[in-house]
């Protein structure tokens, strides 16, 4: 077991280490270079030449590269130009992190609280109502951007029915203490129960809308892999056996059916850092989504090469984490 | 036995077989007589359930032809494409004309409702709305199968290098397709598509083909490496067939199936994503040629005013790609051999 995490580890490094090589080259390639990046329309040969210097861009690739990777160990990666100019690029990425976590936790908990439960129903009861209904939709939810789900949610349950808020992450007004930047959280650590259930309204339609696409795909897999385990040989010999059906279920059924939807979770989160940057726009949740999607539109690369690092870092150690779950829950994965 | 497409040779065992029994029926039934028959009728049994001589292709054909849903998504395609193709002709205004100017009022009507002419209405710069959508079918259709075809090809490129060489030059090509793997695909597409200096129609296809690249090589790689090990390869390679001949005649096109299967599907999130793009500002600012994600998204502050701005777009773009998504999971159904029972 050790071995294998062992094993794993050292291949996220290396996927890392491209990566950064990879991030560091798109800076390098941009129409212009980094320079007239940053400059933008102030720029003469002169200031050009004044800033390749004092950024070390006079210097071979390799060595660029290296002095590259050791600010970004520090966490230096420039200044923010339009996200929040003047901000450190780094200290935007932590002061909008909590809130994508809030967000995504939130979303992803609907997402299997809702789909694994549906999809073993509609296995169990094949071919009916409950099943064809619950197909149609999650055929349906795939089909449907997830800018535009949250569209309708803002449209119906914010603007026309007037239910929950429009908008952002808490109302304006609200003296609310801080302690982790998760608003939820933090009102109940501090118990101002009003500025939890504030910030958990204005949480319930963002979460819904990227709960959408992860509900549909869970649902399915495991609805396709429970049918595959019920149609099993050791299903049929533990029924033979005499055991309840309960017992089945649980032990036999249930248990080997959950191997591809736990794959399915991890890889449905890094859909999920994509599906927040819709979402976040949509609503105006100041999150890492929101930021991303300001750099993208107003080309602030400072800031772009944090979100879009540490995007890709995050997902690879969550694939980690659900292979290494993988080999917990299923034993032959570990010899391999 | 009810299948046309089935050899006349099994018609007329068909037919010999009723005739039987009909005779059986009619005539005194003899001890020696019935179990004959009754052998006779287990050899034709046995005959019918083998159905002899058909191929995955045409036996999937055969279930697809009744499967209402492949039905309901191959119209749904269809009508997409004769739409798309027809639109210039058949759309009842210029796309940048803007007949109902004079009714746009910013701060009391900024969208003018439908009237006689434009049962749509128009849109925030007096355009018909009706028009524009019609239209709009073009680009969405020309991003979403363009990108999706250069992302086969590239995929198909380095999966069938990988897949055929094998050695170092496949975990080469896998490492760099784990690499492309590990961002997720909409950022990607994100990050590919904030190169652009000046964004086109061609930003969306190319940030788009290439989130597909890495997906193709993988599923082609699979295949071909499954092909490798086959039998009919084996056989080939000890006839001594050139190697380029084992890979394009005998081994490509037995790989194919699963990526014409995934091709159809990616079509599909290809639509989605191009609208994911325009919808964050990232694709073509060019109005002249309207594309839906681009309407989608031009028409979020109008939220409150007018939301069927959103709407129409959005509900073309998800019966669009529900079309797809409906052909691409009754394609894999009826080629899967598990569900062939």
């Amino acid at each position: 077991m050790i071995r294998f995490v062992v094993r794993r580890l050292l291949q996220m490094c290396v996927v890392v280490i491209v990566l950064s090589m990879l991030v560091f080259l798109w800076l390098r390639s941009l129409p212009g270079g980094p320079v007239s990046a940053i400059l933008g329309e102030r720029q003469t040969p002169e200031r050009v030449a004044a800033l390749e210097k004092a950024l070390g861009l006079d210097q071979p690739l390799p060595v660029q590269y290296l002095k590259f990777v050791e600010r970004a160990v520090h966490g230096n990666f420039g200044v923010s130009t339009k996200v929040l100019p003047g901000e450190d690029a780094f200290q935007v990425f932590l002061d909008r992190l909590p809130a994508t976590i809030e967000l995504s936790v939130l979303a992803m908990l609907l997402a299997i609280a809702l789909g694994i439960p549906l999809g073993y129903l509609a296995a169990r009861r094949r071919g009916s109502i409950t099943d064809t209904g619950a197909v149609i939709f999650s055929l349906v939810g795939v089909a449907v951007p997830v800018f535009f789900t949250a569209f309708l949610l803002k449209y119906f349950f914010a603007v026309e029915w007037n239910l929950l808020p429009v908008s952002g992450r808490q109302s304006t007004g609200l003296d609310a203490t801080r302690v982790t930047g998760m608003f939820v959280l933090d009102g109940i650590l501090t118990r101002e129960w009003d500025a939890s259930w504030d910030a958990l309204k204005h949480l319930i339609l963002p979460s819904l809308a990227l709960a959408t696409i992860p509900f549909a795909v869970i649902f399915r897999i495991t609805r396709a892999s429970v049918l595959d385990v019920l149609d099993e040989d050791y299903v049929r010999t533990a029924e033979a056996k005499g055991l309840t059906t309960r017992v089945i279920r649980a032990r036999h059924v249930l248990r080997n059916a959950m191997l591809p939807v736990v794959t399915t979770i991890g890889l449905q989160i890094g859909g999920l850092l994509a599906g927040a940057v819709l979402t976040e726009t949509v609503f105006s949740y100041r999150g890492v989504g929101d930021a991303l999607a300001t750099a993208f539109r107003e080309k602030d690369y400072p800031v772009l090469q944090v979100l879009i690092l540490a995007a890709a870092v995050i997902y690879v150690l969550v694939n980690l984490l659900v292979d290494i779950a993988y080999a917990v829950i299923d034993p032959r994965i570990r010899t391999r | 036995m009810n299948d046309t497409t089935n050899h006349t040779t099994d018609d007329s065992t068909d037919h010999s077989t009723d005739d039987r029994t009909e005779d059986a029926r009619g005539a005194r039934p003899t001890f020696g007589q019935r179990r004959k028959d009754r052998i006779d009728q287990l050899a034709t049994a046995g005959t019918v359930d083998d159905e002899p001589g058909v191929s995955l292709i045409r036996s999937a054909w055969k279930r697809l032809r009744r499967n209402p849903i492949f039905l309901i998504g191959a119209a749904i395609t269809l009508a997409f494409i004769v739409l798309a193709i027809i639109s210039p002709w058949i759309a009842p205004w210029d796309v940048t004309a803007r007949p109902l100017l004079d009714k746009v009022r910013p701060q009391s009507n900024p969208v003018p409702g439908p009237e006689p002419g434009h049962f749509l209405g128009a849109d925030d710069r007096g355009r018909d709305l009706f028009s524009r959508l019609l239209v709009g079918s073009r680009q969405t259709l020309i991003v979403g199968v363009v990108a999706t075809l250069f992302g086969l090809l590239g995929g198909l490129t380095l999966g069938t290098i990988a897949g055929a060489v094998g050695g170092w030059v496949d975990s080469l090509v896998m490492r760099i397709v784990d690499v492309m793997l590990s961002i997720p695909s909409l950022l990607l597409a994100f990050t590919v598509a904030s190169l652009a200096r000046n964004p086109s129609q061609w930003t969306l296809v190319i940030a788009i083909a290439i989130i597909q690249v890495p997906i193709f090589a993988r599923l082609l790689r699979g295949s071909m490496l499954a092909q490798r090990a086959s039998d009919h390869v084996l056989a080939a390679r000890s006839l001594g067939v050139r190697p380029t001949a084992i890979v394009f005649r005998h081994m490509l096109p037995n790989a194919l199936g699963p990526v014409i299967v995934q091709a159809t599907l990616s079509l599909a999130v290809a639509i989605i994503d191009a609208a994911a793009l325009s919808f964050l500002g990232l694709g073509n600012p060019d109005q002249s040629q309207p594309e839906w994600g681009q309407m989608l998204g031009r028409a979020q502050p109008f939220i409150t005013e007018a939301p069927h701005l959103a709407f129409y777009p959005a509900g073309c773009i998800i019966v669009v790609a529900l079309g797809f998504t409906l052909m691409g999971e009754s394609l894999r159904e009826a080629l899967d051999p598990k569900t062939r029972r």
